[in-house]
């Protein structure tokens, strides 16, 4: 793994010209991505010439931004112009968008290189990256083992080396848990700190755009280049730059251990997440035993609410302006309900049944209320926690990497969002970063969570962290690039 | 007739925004199909709602006129169903917190017509029957609609008629909407039951939608009326049920029953937070209200003197009133009310005209015209003819008025032309006499044609009659 500064120094020292590193991402990138399949799509020409435009600024002797250069993985469900845009979906197989989504505005503004579009879950939904119809791609620590979900593709291609970094989307976790899964960083911001603007919505109040990188430092160098607040977006407001401010200095900093977050969890999962704990607590933090019982309603409540959002964001697709069309059909009814039938894959299935369902006439006090009752009462605790404590550490997922052939039932699936679905109820941000690696060595994460747009202090934590044991757990997998 | 009608209507009026609901494409009717859209109110995918401040504000200015509760928060709300013309599968509208609550129409038969809610929302585009087979136009797509939902408090097609109309003229003079009934801008449901008089429960009702005149609304109620009376008297049940209206047969028909109607799963809408307007707002929306149609008919009518129907024409149209005031400005009322009545309203004929009144005789123009007959400056003839050439050239009266117009006949040289009028018309005298009421003209024209037109007809008339006796 090769860090976005380091790629920077190379550019700005010109020891390397943005070319010939995106010529070797690019090629990497195809290379592996036949077993891998970390992309959908890879855009070679596209990322040439955005790197050819880098060099000529280099020429001309202009400053360069931090990610001008920098080759990037981004997740198959932000939206760019002319570059098919297809969430993973044999719905959106061919879908070409004529627009571009807001971060893909703010990072062409930076002079990104986009190798390609990250494979994921289809629609986001799911957390092994198996309900992708490209096929699911493989986890580099591991090629038996999953990379997790559903920014499966995006993680992994930074973990593979065949993209520095890469731009992902958490609804529940869709960042953090691959990120865990990959041993890399994953960072979601508070919601509302990036634009969703272009980005296709799996459960609009949930999702967050946020990156995924090779260390504390690069996310905080992404986060600043993609949050803004956007006139297109209502609920969007920005946040603080950060990357000036990281300092990794946590003295007093008072971080939060809530026991609920480590009932029932491998051995080797809690011991990591503890000895991160005292590591940071060796650098001066202290730590705070609190309690959060609200995180066993956590997930019922981000079923509910996730699966009621998702089935009326997912109406539009009915083949009728663009996406898979069934081809027999009687009549208009026949043609959506085939179109939809052929087009979505069963969880996306799953999901629109059980969001319609819960929505109905007769069930909605029942569970969507209940639900909004429940999120109002997650948000409230954190807030409460939030005026003793300045984050809280928890793990960010119960296990690692699960093997491609472990069988899950949907509920067991689930579970393995149990650590991260609250923080996307409450809207704060949390930050995954390696903490470890279990007997197998497979890498362990370990999850920081913040005040709402205070970004600040999680990755000041998590770098103090990086810091504190000089980046032992940021290794690079086999494969990719390494400069 | 046999059973009381029970009535509520639920009025779809589009809001005239220059930009759409949650976007910036026009708002204008008609253009080529799919000229005026764009990816987010087409719904494509990852695109999102930004909601129209002015629409907001509009929809808060139609609560006001119409004495509503105007809400400092309320909720837009996604409303599923499925149909082509629904890009995203679902209406983003309003439920449970609607932006206004409450008001009502007063009607002219004392009765009070209450309004249970103004709810903001999106239209939908259109299905266009072409011979290549169904296609769709979102040109209407994301259109600011309100719904205005009345209380079931409405009795007969008369009422419904003046209650709509009353909707019409306000909003129309408040400029929060055209209120085109033939170009869709404003449309309505029915909801109708029948009740024996003097029954307080409501029977069972049909809900008969989107009728889009006036005489569709007084043809679909007179239908439902026999329709369900029929049922009634066989002694059957009338189904609960949402019915379509043919303006060609003039018939409602069975469109979907209550068993199969859409469970439309409302949630409030995750892309847009809240509606808020401050208590600051709302007020200043109130305060900056001009003075309404139906206080300006009562003004009208109490003191300008005029007749109550002369007052509805005049307040119906804000342009007409506009035009009216200041026409009339240190005037007899009744002058200006009858001369734009009579002879304005002669020259034009469509509603589309009265609604975008534009005279090429301005109203200071028109009032200085008046007061020049009024004062007995000009006589009718004058008036008449400066009047038409007024029409034709965009100048002053005075442009036209020559100093033969203004010369004053004295009361003497008049009486000395009419002498000799019926001198030398001593026929037309005597065929008057003999009861030929006609021959009377005879002899005032002649006085015209002595004066060129400038003697005022009344007085040698007056004149005249006084000489035969």
């Amino acid at each position: 793994m090769t860090s976005i500064t380091r790629i920077h120094e190379l550019l700005v020292s010109k020891k390397a010209s943005a070319a010939e590193i995106a010529e070797q991402y690019v090629a990497a990138a195809e290379r592996d991505n036949p077993e891998m399949k970390a992309y959908i799509t890879i855009t070679r020409e596209a990322a040439l010439s955005a790197a050819r435009a880098v060099d000529e600024k280099i020429a001309r002797g202009e400053e360069l931004s931090p990610l001008a250069g920098v080759p990037f993985n981004m997740k198959d469900l932000i939206s760019t112009a002319g570059v098919r845009t297809t969430c993973a979906s044999k719905m959106l197989e061919d879908y070409v968008p004529f627009y571009d989504a807001a971060v893909w505005e703010a990072l062409q503004t930076q002079d990104a290189v986009m190798v390609g579009k990250g494979n994921m879950d289809e629609f986001a939904m799911g957390s092994t990256n198996k309900t992708s119809y490209f096929g699911a791609p493989l986890n580099p620590r591991d090629k038996s083992r999953v990379p997790g979900g559903s920014s499966g593709g995006v993680a992994a291609a930074v973990a593979g080396g065949t993209a520095v970094y890469g731009i992902g989307s958490d609804t529940g976790g869709s960042i953090r848990q691959p990120a865990a899964y990959c041993g890399v960083v994953g960072l979601k911001p508070t919601y509302g700190a990036v634009s969703r603007y272009g980005l296709i919505a799996f459960a609009s109040s949930l999702d967050q755009i946020g990156p995924i990188t090779a260390n504390v430092r690069d996310a905080a160098i992404v986060l600043d280049a993609i949050s803004d607040k956007d006139s297109r977006d209502m609920t969007s407001r920005g946040t603080a730059k950060v990357a000036d401010r990281l300092t990794g200095e946590v003295r007093g900093l008072k971080i939060g251990i809530a026991r609920e977050f480590f009932e029932n969890l491998p051995s080797e999962i809690e011991n990591s997440v503890t000895a991160s704990a005292k590591a940071l607590e060796n650098a001066g933090a202290q730590l705070v035993d609190v309690s959060f019982p609200m995180v066993r309603y956590g997930l019922p409540t981000y079923y509910i609410l996730a699966c009621a959002e998702a089935s009326s964001n997912l109406g539009r697709y009915d083949g009728l302006r663009f996406g898979h069309r069934a081809e027999d059909f009687r009549n208009l009814e026949d043609f959506i309900r085939k179109t939809r039938s052929e087009g979505f894959g069963a969880e996306v299935k799953r999901r629109i049944l059980l969001g319609t369902y819960v929505l109905s006439s007769g069930y909605y006090d029942a569970f969507y209320n209940k639900a909004q009752q429940l999120r109002r009462a997650i948000s409230n605790d954190f807030a409460k926690l939030f005026g003793t404590v300045d984050c809280l550490l928890t793990p960010t997922t119960p296990s690692t990497a699960l093997r491609f052939d472990a069988r899950l039932s949907p509920v067991e699936m689930y579970m393995t969002d149990i650590c991260t679905v609250p923080i996307n109820i409450a809207g704060v941000p949390a930050i995954s970063f390696p903490c470890g690696f279990d007997g197998e060595g497979l890498p362990i994460g370990a999850q920081l969570i913040g005040r709402k747009f205070d970004e600040a202090t999680i990755l000041n934590a998590a770098l103090a962290f990086e810091n504190a044991t000089a980046s032992e757990f940021l290794r690079p997998a086999n494969g990719g690039v390494s400069l | 007739m046999k059973y009381e009608m029970v009535i509520g209507l639920e009025t779809h009026v589009e809001l005239s925004t220059k930009t759409k609901i949650f976007c910036g494409c026009t708002t204008q009717f008609g253009g080529e199909p799919n000229t005026h859209c764009c990816p987010i109110c087409t719904g494509m995918p990852g695109t999102l709602p930004v909601l129209n401040k002015q629409a907001v504000r509009y929809a808060a200015r139609a609560g006001a006129a119409l004495h509503c509760n105007v809400q400092t928060r309320s909720i837009m709300a996604r409303k599923h169903y499925v149909y082509p013309d629904l890009p995203k599968a679902y209406q983003v509208s309003q439920f449970d917190l609607p932006l206004c609550l409450g008001g009502y129409v007063d009607l002219s038969n004392g009765r009070r017509i209450n309004l249970t809610r103004i709810h903001i929302e999106e239209d939908a585009g259109k299905l266009v029957h072409t011979r290549q087979g169904e296609m769709i136009d979102y040109n209407r797509g994301g259109v600011p609609l309100i719904e205005i939902v009345s209380e079931p408090d409405l009795r007969t097609t008369d009422e419904v008629l003046e209650y709509m109309e009353h909707l019409q003229t306000t909003l129309r003079s408040i400029g929060v909407s055209d209120c085109r009934m033939q170009e869709g801008s404003m449309r309505c449901d029915v909801n109708l039951s029948l009740r024996l008089p003097g029954a307080t429960e409501f029977g069972i009702r049909s809900e008969t939608k989107n009728l889009n005149s006036f005489t569709s609304i007084a043809a679909a109620i007179e239908y439902e009326y026999a329709r369900q009376a029929e049922i009634l008297g066989a002694g059957g049940v009338v189904e609960q049920e949402t019915r379509g209206f043919s303006a060609e047969t003039g018939e409602t028909s069975s469109l979907r029953s209550k068993e199969n109607s859409d469970d439309y799963r409302y949630f409030p809408e995750p892309d847009i937070i809240a509606v808020l307007l401050s208590e600051e707002e709302i007020t200043a929306i109130r305060e900056a209200l001009p003075e309404l149609p139906a206080a300006k008919l009562r003004r009208y009518v109490d003191e300008l003197g005029l007749t109550p129907a002369d007052a509805k024409l005049l307040t119906k149209y804000r342009a007409v009133s506009e035009y009216f005031e200041s026409a009339q400005a240190g005037l007899s009322p009744k002058t200006a009310a009858n001369f734009i009545i009579t002879t304005m309203f002669a020259e034009i004929t469509t509603e589309a005209e009265r609604e975008h009144w534009n005279p090429s005789v301005s109203a200071q123009n028109l009032n200085e015209l008046l007061g020049l007959s009024e004062s007995g400056k000009i006589n009718r003839a004058t008036l008449k003819r400066v009047y038409a050439q007024m029409t034709q050239e965009q100048k002053p009266a005075s442009a036209f008025i020559t100093e033969e117009d203004t010369k004053s006949f004295g009361d003497g040289e008049l009486a000395e032309i009419c002498r000799r009028a019926v001198e030398e018309n001593a026929k037309s005298v005597a065929d008057y006499k003999s009861g030929k009421e006609k021959a009377l003209k005879a002899i005032v024209g002649f006085v015209m044609r002595e004066t060129k037109g400038r003697a005022d007809a009344i007085k040698a008339e007056q004149e005249i009659l006084r000489i035969i006796g």
